[in-house]
């Protein structure tokens, strides 16, 4: 049998997904997230539940809309998660996701960029709803790619890194990537950042 | 049910025929070049020629009127670099026409050909389809101006089955003073193809869509139909295709076809019987499903459909660890990004193209296979839709 199109762990939490929100108890977690949209072709639903004293993360559902990898990087990230405090979960990057899924194919990366941003808006949604709106870091940030949920601050954060053709932020952030409505947006944006920073 | 594999992707490319298996095996021994004229040759040559003969024969053609390409790709590039021949001394100028009528539906090899000539200033008109995949032919009508030169329109859509009305568009084509191309890969060997009947220019056809080995397609180019090679070289195909022929492959094609021929009628029937078995049961043990391309007018083996809240690749891949091959439309499939544009273009919700699947039945699928998928399908949909965001339960 030739190779399976994933690495075995992915293929492990595609077949035995863990932690899914299978009942109808939306109301007992204190965090929601939601990022991308059906039309791009892939939604994420991050539930926490939070110790209001240590704050830290004690239990993580999801559900997803999407592809193999996108099932199997929400997956993992719920395990990841879990006994986390929320400035260790707010700083997991795509990156953290494709390290324990031992890689996704290059095409495959922007699925698993979505599970940290919805974690993140779940982790906002849980400061927002306990007055701690001064914790939310995305607060400000306007949203410039719907489909895969890319602000204006990552364009910044990708300029910064090094970013300076479209596809090189593509690269980076997957943006426009989806339906594609946003890019010339995004080249607008990101042309600004440059000549911010560097004056180009 | 016991494990199982089963092969539901014959729209992408099909299981040798055993008797084609048998026939290139034999043909191994034949190495001549068919251009040769001592013995070694001839007999190349004779086999080539028997097999363009079969081809001929069984789309109601002329042996002269048929050559042998490396694809269906290479044929429909052919055919719509026609228009890119602006020599006024070239015996194969299309007379100053230049501009091209397409549909949006087409395979890749169609369109990204026609984008090219777009590129280059030649107008190019494309095509919209119904809810069921079929082009309106009084749009055809009012495309078909006195600047178009060649119409190109697939008789058997590859994703959804939808077959066009050809024999009507070319007569429209004709009318207004254009030639005209189908692209009818995914539909000879499957349905009733006559050259004559239908009245077309040019016809592409491959070989691995129907048992046949891949590396091999055809054209059938109607005598005094312009023409202008695509590949320059040496005299090979009546100095119409450069290059060696590929007479392992053509003997292969050729018993592919003469196979067709004995089969298809009573095989296709056999087809539509489990298509429509396999299209009854998912509607009766799924809800929230949608059926695209044609009721009627469709491939008898193909199955395109659609489950809300559930994306095609998850499907795709679930289906796989069960030991049955679909594809799907989806983006996450495609390596693109973007979803399927055949289904895109039958104005279906964004949602129903990344949801799609396409189930493509061959003569190696039988009743059991039918029954084994209907028994994993239902238990696939629902455990993905368990985990949607975007599936509630009614």
């Amino acid at each position: 049998m030739a190779k399976w199109t994933y690495s075995d762990k992915v293929k492990d939490h595609f077949m035995n997904p863990r932690n899914i929100l299978r009942e109808d108890n939306e109301a007992e977690y204190h965090g929601i997230g939601l990022t991308g949209n059906i039309k791009c072709g892939d939604e994420m639903m991050v539930y926490i539940k939070v110790d209001p004293e240590k704050l830290t993360i004690t239990d993580c559902k999801w559900r997803t809309y999407g592809c193999a990898s996108a099932i199997a990087s929400t997956s993992i990230l719920s395990e990841m998660v879990i006994g986390m405090t929320l400035d260790q979960a707010y700083g997991i990057t795509a990156k953290d996701i494709l390290k324990e899924l031992d890689g996704l194919p290059d095409n495959k990366v922007h699925c698993s960029v979505l599970g940290d941003k919805a974690l993140r808006a779940a982790i906002d949604d849980y400061y927002g709803k306990n007055g701690m709106e001064d914790r939310i870091k995305t607060k400000g940030a306007k949203i410039v790619c719907e489909c895969m949920q890319v602000t204006d601050e990552d364009i910044e954060h990708a300029v910064l890194d090094g970013a300076r053709s479209f596809h090189e932020l593509q690269e980076m952030t997957k943006i426009g990537t989806g339906c594609g409505e946003c890019q010339e947006n995004a080249q607008a944006v990101m042309s600004g950042y440059i000549q911010k920073h560097f004056g180009l | 049910m016991e494990h199982r594999n089963v092969y539901f992707d014959n729209n992408a490319t099909t299981p040798l025929h055993p008797e084609v298996k048998k026939a290139l095996v034999e043909g191994l021994e034949i190495f001549g070049n068919p251009s040769s004229m001592h013995a070694f040759g001839r007999e190349a040559r004779e086999r080539v020629e028997n097999a363009r003969q079969q081809v001929a024969s069984f789309i109601g053609a002329d042996s002269e009127e048929v050559l042998f390409v490396g694809s269906g790709s290479e044929a429909n590039n052919t055919v719509l670099s026609l228009l890119n021949c602006d020599s006024t001394t070239c015996a194969c100028s299309l007379s100053g026409r230049h501009d091209l009528v397409t549909t949006v539906i087409e395979h890749p090899c169609v369109l990204n050909t026609a984008r090219s000539l777009g590129r280059k200033k030649h107008g190019v008109h494309y095509l919209h389809v119904d809810r069921h995949g079929r082009i309106d032919l009084e749009d055809l009508r009012r495309s078909v101006t006195d600047k178009v030169g060649l119409v190109s329109i697939m008789m058997a859509n590859n994703e959804i089955g939808t077959i066009q009305d050809i024999k009507e568009a070319a007569r429209i084509t004709h009318a207004a003073g254009a030639l005209f191309h189908t692209d009818a890969v995914q539909a000879v060997g499957k349905i009733p193809v006559d050259v004559r009947d239908l009245d077309v220019d040019f016809l592409t056809m491959s070989a691995h869509k129907i048992y046949g080995p891949k590396g091999i397609g055809a054209l059938y180019v109607k005598k005094g139909a312009p023409y202008c090679p695509l590949i320059l070289g040496g005299h090979q195909e009546n100095g119409r295709r450069a290059g060696t022929e590929n007479s392992l492959g053509i003997i292969g094609m050729g018993k592919a076809i003469e196979m067709r021929a004995l089969e298809m009628d009573a095989e296709e029937k056999r087809l539509l019987e489990l298509k429509n078995a396999l299209k009854e049961g998912i509607a009766k043990a799924i809800p929230d499903t949608l059926f695209m391309g044609h009721p009627e007018y469709c491939l008898p083996g193909t199955l395109s459909v659609s489950f809300a809240g559930a994306e095609g690749e998850a499907i795709l891949l679930y289906l796989d660890l069960a030991g049955i091959a679909v594809s799907t439309g989806s983006a996450c499939a495609s390596g693109s990004l973007d979803p399927s544009h055949v289904i895109m273009a039958t104005g279906v919700p964004v949602e129903n193209a990344h949801g799609s699947v396409r189930i493509s039945l061959g003569r190696e699928n039988t009743m059991e296979d039918v029954q084994y998928m209907l028994e994993h399908l239902p238990q696939i949909i629902d455990r993905i839709r368990t985990m949607s965001t975007a599936y509630r339960r009614r």
